[in-house]
């Protein structure tokens, strides 16, 4: 199978470029993943990150054939040749496949992505309804992979400033909370023409997430609680 | 050069479920803690946990703490220490609520409770029916958890560092613990991290079998450290085999799916764990439906054109159940076996998946090792400075074999006693001891080895054959040819490990570095398991020998402690004595 992988490393390369690979597949490799690893068995330079090879801890994200995806749960049998490999765009790149995720990191740590309420808990659970539970599916499941940030025209150019899908798909996550008493504080935080208004509905990100969640969706249901709120 | 120091009242290594809930604790306190991780906190392997965790709420129907434990102690197949067991089992309900506190998005009950499922070995009244005591968000458990314990401390504004690897532990003459040295990946820096108490949880090690659950990150990083620093690790030839690993991917399906009514069939259809265990069936001990399956498989009845593994059928719960309850399993057996679960079974074998053993600590925490004076010498001698916790530490709560729910709890409860077991020390008022001169020296050198070398072999043949002897030597059932032959392999791959060369010689997020560092670790591991496993000569939990079938209390009711210097074992006694309850006294194992 042939590939095309993005290479840079700081300290050899004056700037990135592609580099083109070969490697026989066992018939047991069935992901990406798979025959990253065996081009790393032969070239331990190829550097990438990875850890559960399941599509559940999101450390695999890259830009594969001009899609963003997880290397674990891409199907090499689906896959054009050569298989064009990229670093996921709009961040900054340490090396090769691995790119500089704080500003990622940033926004979600913005919307404060925790639980608050400081009322007395009580004994045992707090009771939420099956129906309240409900809400938080197709939310909580995120594993801030940054596919969808990444692949969203608007964060591209406002990184610092727009909080990006995955950002706000957990600002909702925890507005859509039964048990969150902070709906108010996470809406002011987020009712500014850059943090959530950005998102001009591209839905790059909904194509893109390994996950099948929706952020748009998510970033739609903010907007209309806000508007409700202003009226 | 000399190696930067800093300075921390605490460092956690390791930022799974059992590093955050320590760290949690710690920086609640106002502790100056740092937590290292090699991989960002939330893609720690406790994100792949399944099916639940286990706590004795009664949501469902009557349940207690007491038969929890005695569904523990049985599962150890009697070699857990009673009174951590209890000290778990007690603690469980508050553990739990105190996570769904902390936003824990928990499945729910039509009475907005937490929904809980049957799993395997949870039983009401001591063995006598099922109960349901697995708490579950989903089938994502350990993904619901580890988020909302990343949320709690970001919230308490924890000090991460991130891709950082810790390489060796500093310990001085008196033989304390005074922090690590660590790699800082992204640079290629090495610093002293020096603390006035280390906590280790660096979770498993499953990569030093070829087929595994286990994440790539899962190298016994913690294991080999400890090792390398003359401290014994316990009990390291009890390793589970997961019943169901996706067929040819290793890919964990929870045991939940049983849990739910998913059922195992051989190739006539036959559910087959009425025979091996009449009473809780496909949901007995995790080492009992293995070795049933292996059986199974060895006598003929295995599926597919090589009948080398079993089917785990499900489609008979229906689509609502399936999909509500059982989400990931249909997209992983889709995407891993190329089946939807709904209309067809999911092909599975046993697969390693946890380990039992690892370094011995107390009910607080603290690491505890054999005392030097040769005779007469305390086996529970604290190391001062030095915790460990979640599937890194033994404390043992699963002995010879665990419960499933039981790893997310042990990472919790544990991760919460070592946490304020430290903070009642009040570090802050105490000056760090000084540091040994060639504290980073044993690192250092490691380092400088690994860049210097050339023309050795290279770090994924060594690798790739260690788990090969493994798999192939320290298997489901074992006997004394077959692991005497696998110690050889596995000494002879220890030599070939010291002379392996990468051709990456740059600082800058060098992977194939931080790959040669981990193989030190898997070859601690394997050692420690492989040399342990032929040791005990008898059959107990996940440790079978064919040639020893029977459990041997007289023998062998005793913690194994293994020494990396010159491969020595030692044995101390388990501890049948409960905190405050009577003891279980060990008897027969049938489910």
């Amino acid at each position: 199978m042939k590939f095309s992988i993005y290479r840079y490393d700081p300290e050899q390369d004056a700037k990135p470029y592609m580099k083109a690979y070969e490697v026989a597949l066992d018939p047991h490799d069935r992901m990406l993943l798979d025959a990253l690893i065996r081009l790393k068995a032969v070239d331990d330079t190829l550097s990438f990150r990875r850890s559960c090879r399941e599509g559940v801890c999101g450390s695999d994200a890259m830009n594969i054939n001009g899609k963003n995806g997880l290397a674990c749960i891409t199907n090499l049998r689906e896959l054009a040749q050569p298989v064009v490999l990229k670093p996921l765009p709009g961040l900054p790149v340490i090396r090769d496949l691995i790119v500089d995720m704080s500003q990622f990191f940033k926004q979600y740590h913005s919307i404060k992505p925790y639980l608050v309420n400081d009322t007395p808990p009580p004994q045992k659970e707090r009771l939420q309804s099956p129906a309240d539970r409900e809400e938080l599916d197709g939310l909580y499941e995120c594993i801030l992979c940054a596919c969808c940030s990444t692949a969203c025209p608007s964060f591209w150019w406002n990184p610092d400033k727009f909080v990006g899908p995955a950002g706000l798909l957990q600002a909702y996550r925890f507005i859509a909370d039964s048990r969150d008493l902070a709906t108010n504080e996470r809406l002011d935080n987020l009712n500014d023409p850059y943090r959530l208004f950005r998102c001009h509905s591209i839905m790059n990100c909904v194509d893109v997430c390994p996950k099948s969640l929706n952020p748009t969706r998510a970033i739609g249901k903010i907007k209309d609680i806000l508007v409700r709120r202003a009226v | 050069m000399t190696t930067p120091v800093r300075q921390f009242d605490a460092v956690i290594v390791g930022a799974g479920g059992a590093g955050m809930r320590a760290s949690l604790q710690l920086a609640a306190a106002g502790l100056n803690v740092a937590v290292l991780s090699k991989v960002f906190p939330t893609r720690s392997h406790t994100v792949a946990a399944q099916g639940g965790i286990g706590a004795s709420l009664g949501n469902m129907s009557e349940d207690n703490w007491l038969w929890h434990m005695y569904d523990t102690i049985k599962g150890s197949d009697w070699l857990g220490d009673q009174d951590a067991i209890e000290y778990m089992c007690r603690m469980a309900p508050k553990v739990v609520y105190e996570l769904e506190h902390f936003g824990m998005p928990f499945d729910r009950n039509a009475d907005g409770t937490i929904y809980q499922r049957p799993f395997g070995g949870h039983s009401a009244n001591f063995g006598e029916k099922p109960v349901q005591r697995a708490c579950a968000a989903a089938d994502r458990t350990g993904h619901a958890l580890l988020h909302t314990l990343y949320q709690q401390n970001v919230r308490a504004r924890t000090q991460f560092f991130v891709e950082w690897m810790a390489l060796d532990l500093v310990r001085d003459a008196d033989g304390d613990v005074l922090g690590v040295v660590a790699l800082d990946m992204e640079t290629g820096d090495v610093s002293v991290l020096q603390a006035k108490t280390t906590i280790f949880a660096t979770g498993g090690a499953g990569r030093i079998f070829a087929a595994s659950t286990n994440a790539f990150i899962n190298t016994g990083d913690g294991l080999g450290m400890t090792a390398r620093a003359g401290i014994p690790l316990e009990d390291m030839e009890f390793w589970q085999f997961h019943p169901t690993g996706v067929y040819g991917a290793g890919v964990l399906i929870t045991e939940g799916v049983r849990g739910e009514g998913g059922i195992l069939l051989n190739c006539n259809g036959e559910r087959f764990m009425e025979r091996y265990a009449p009473n809780l069936k496909d949901l007995a001990s995790r080492d009992v439906v293995s070795r049933s399956m292996d059986q199974e498989i060895k006598e003929g009845r295995g599926c597919g054109p090589n009948k080398d593994h079993v089917m785990l059928k499900l489609d008979h719960l229906g689509p609502e159940v399936i999909n509500k309850r059982l989400p990931s399993i249909r997209e992983i057996a889709i995407k891993f076996a190329n089946v939807d679960p709904i209309k067809e079974p999911i092909p599975v074998v046993p697969t390693i998946h946890y380990m039992m053993g690892g370094i011995p600590t107390n009910i607080h925490g603290q690491v505890v090792a054999p005392s030097a004076s040769s005779s007469g010498g305390d086996p529970n001698a604290v190391v001062e400075g030095f915790f460990a916790v979640g599937e890194c530490a033994c404390v043992s709560v699963h002995g010879a074999n665990r419960l499933g729910t039981n790893s997310l709890l042990d990472l919790i409860v544990f991760g919460r006693a070592a946490g304020d077991f430290i903070v009642a020390q009040n570090l802050p008022a105490r000056a760090h001891k000084p540091l040994p001169k060639d504290a980073a020296d044993r690192a250092l050198a490691r380092l400088a080895h690994i860049d210097a070398a050339n023309g050795g072999e290279s770090v994924a043949q060594v690798g790739a054959d260690l788990r090969l002897a493994m798999q192939s030597h320290c298997g489901v059932f074992r006997n004394a040819v077959l692991l005497g032959e696998g110690v050889a392999k596995v000494m002879e791959i220890a030599e070939r490990a010291k002379h392996v060369t990468i051709t990456d010689k740059s600082r800058t997020f060098n992977t194939a570095r931080v790959e040669a560092f981990e193989l030190d670790n898997l070859v601690e591991t394997a050692k420690a398991t492989i040399v342990s496993a032929a040791a005990r000569e008898e059959s107990r939990g996940a440790q079978a020998r064919s040639d020893f079938p029977l459990r041997d209390d007289v023998q062998w009711l005793k913690h194994t402690l293994w020494y990396s210097d010159g491969n020595r074992l030692d044995y101390k006694p388990v501890n049948l004595k409960p905190l405050s309850v009577d003891a279980f006294p060990p008897k027969s194992r049938t489910y």
